[in-house]
């Protein structure tokens, strides 16, 4: 396939995203257990929020260039039924919304116990909406993975493995992010969060790794018998139909050399997890430059893994173009 | 149900494209919007196809055979298109079996051409909304066009009658007999899209002559073996005598 920046960065920025959220929320439950010290709300909390709906906005922003009618955009979300790109266009913008709620609770410091669990534990708005968001959170990370894994024909992206990898890979980048802008406005969590990015990097790494090594072994189901329907073991394109360029030799060729491709794969392993897992055991004791540079580092990384995941995938309709003339 | 759809007869096609431009001149010049070109005169063009006819060789020299092969929308009876459509702009109308893009609804995300294993959906790059064929749904049912012209333009334009246009749930119209009778198959049976279309394979015409073919067997000259046994290069007594 050829792979569209748009939907790189919708991916990539949205995961982060989510992945800031979850590890705001993390923090917020474990010091509501008073396994971590309750760090400044108005900052941590709020302003974190802010970052991860500016990510998750400027994510939004972004797939609206993929489309050829942007204006149309709000019909979008009528197919939920059937479309997990559908269910995806509803659930983002309601993420986003419950991320404003929740960050704006924080923000006012709005605490009033509405409730108090068995253990005498106090729940306040902010638990309410945070676990609303967690719960939109994975469902967003869960639409937008099955957007790619429910269809069949790409083995490549047809496997639980691309919904593992788009949590995993969302998750670590941040928590990578939380931990960097713990530095600043909650260091005594910096070492919490850094601690679970490596984990969840690493967790990722083996995951992204299983991809990979299914995805080498896979064996494609079509083949020009079947394309064509004849049944001989040699058939050759003689033409495609055309001698200029189509929509079909576009969108899913990526064109590129397979000596530059393995050149990404091997990048995007080393800059996407390697060595931000790496960064993120030095700055575990605070350095905000090792942890922002860990965030930076992460993201190109996963830019990278991002078009290898598009440009990896071989597209059955891709059999009827391999010759011009 | 009514299952409108092309039986396209791979044992006829001589590759001459005429399917492809009667399917552009027809759909480029009707309300839905002309079927836009990039550079059309120029070193790269590119441009909107609902149908492309691509060409194989099989075989090895010199045993070898070239396969002319139309391909367009299949309009299959389970489109893994339609489903994906976020807006909805995709369906397949329950009448006749017709899977058809709403250019007014298509947001030109791309997604039903990815879900598309054949790769018979084109982005137009000018009307920025997807694109394929529509069985010429806005000529099988105008009725104030002659009954035989009621069918779509490949089909009408066809000099070698490879294209068949009919409903293949019908067991007695003329495609589903040459689905039945001449070995009809579908294109990647695997993905378990049930394609509409159909092709018919190529096959292989052959006469057995037997040996009393070519020689007669009654030939009064030689059924009494009175005289010598003629050559197989003499004449009969058809040839001989002026009756």
């Amino acid at each position: 396939m050829h792979p569209a920046f748009s939907v790189i960065f919708l991916t990539t920025l949205i995961g982060a995203a989510q992945g800031l959220f979850l590890a705001l929320f993390t923090a917020q439950s474990y010091a509501a257990f008073k396994l971590l010290p309750q760090p400044d709300a108005h900052a941590f909390y709020g302003q974190g929020s802010l970052l991860a709906l500016v990510l998750a906005a400027l994510g939004l922003g972004a797939s609206f260039f993929h489309l050829g009618h942007p204006e149309r955009a709000w019909r979008a979300a009528s197919q939920w039924r059937t479309s997990w790109l559908s269910r995806e266009v509803i659930v983002l913008p309601a993420f986003m919304g419950l991320v404003f709620l929740y960050g704006l609770a924080h923000w006012l410091e709005w605490h009033p116990v509405l409730t108090t669990l068995p253990g005498g534990l106090p729940v306040d708005p902010t638990a309410i909406l945070g676990v609303a968001g967690t719960v939109l959170a994975f469902a967003l990370f869960v639409c937008t993975a099955m957007i790619y894994a429910c269809l069949k024909f790409l083995a490549e992206w047809h496997s639980p493995l691309t919904v593992a990898n788009y949590i995993l890979l969302g998750g670590a980048s941040g928590f990578t992010l939380a931990a960097a802008f713990a530095t600043q406005t909650a260091p005594e969590l910096v070492g919490f969060l850094a601690g679970w990015a490596a984990i969840i990097t690493a967790v990722g790494f083996v995951s992204r790794c299983a991809s990979l090594y299914r995805n080498c072994r896979l064996k494609p189901k079509s083949t020009l018998r079947t394309a064509i329907g004849v049944k001989h073991p040699k058939i050759v394109q003689k033409t495609q139909g055309f001698m200029g360029g189509s929509f079909n030799t576009r969108e899913f060729f990526h064109g590129k050399s397979v000596a530059l491709l393995r050149s990404i794969k091997w990048f995007f392993l080393l800059a996407a997890f390697l060595l931000p897992l790496a960064l993120l055991v030095i700055g575990m004791q605070g350095g905000a430059a090792v942890l922002a540079m860990a965030f930076l580092i992460q993201y190109l990384g996963l830019l990278a893994e991002r078009w290898f995941f598009f440009a990896q995938a071989n597209h059955p309709q891709n059999l009827y173009y391999q010759s011009i003339a | 149900m009514t299952q409108l759809a092309l039986v396209i007869d791979l044992n006829v096609c001589v590759g001459c494209h005429a399917c492809v431009t009667s399917c552009k001149e027809w759909n480029t010049s009707g309300s839905a919007g002309p079927m836009g070109d990039q550079n059309p005169y120029g070193a790269d063009p590119t441009g909107t196809f609902f149908n492309r006819v691509q060409t194989f060789e099989v075989g090895e020299f010199p045993n070898t055979e070239t396969v002319h092969f139309p391909k367009s929308c299949l309009h299959c009876e389970e489109p893994p298109c339609v489903p994906v459509c976020p807006t909805g702009a995709s369906y397949k109308r329950k009448e006749d079996g017709i899977v058809l893009v709403d250019y007014d609804k298509c947001i030109g995300c791309k997604y039903c051409s990815w879900a598309c294993p054949y790769g018979a959906r084109e982005l137009d790059e000018q009307q920025k909304v997807m694109k394929k064929c529509t069985l010429c749904v806005d000529r099988i049912y105008d009725m104030t066009m002659a009954p035989e012209d009621r069918k779509p333009s490949c089909v009408k334009a066809c000099p070698t009658s490879a294209r068949l246009f009919g409903d293949v749930h019908d067991p007695e119209s003329a495609v589903s007999v040459a689905i039945r009778e001449s070995g009809g198959y579908a294109l990647m049976p695997e993905w378990g899209t049930h394609p509409a279309n159909h092709y018919l394979p190529r096959r292989k015409t052959r006469i057995k002559i037997h040996e009393d073919e070519l020689e007669r067997a009654d030939n009064p000259l030689k059924v009494d073996r009175q005289l010598p046994k003629p050559g197989m290069a003499e004449p009969t007594l058809d040839d001989v005598t002026t009756w």
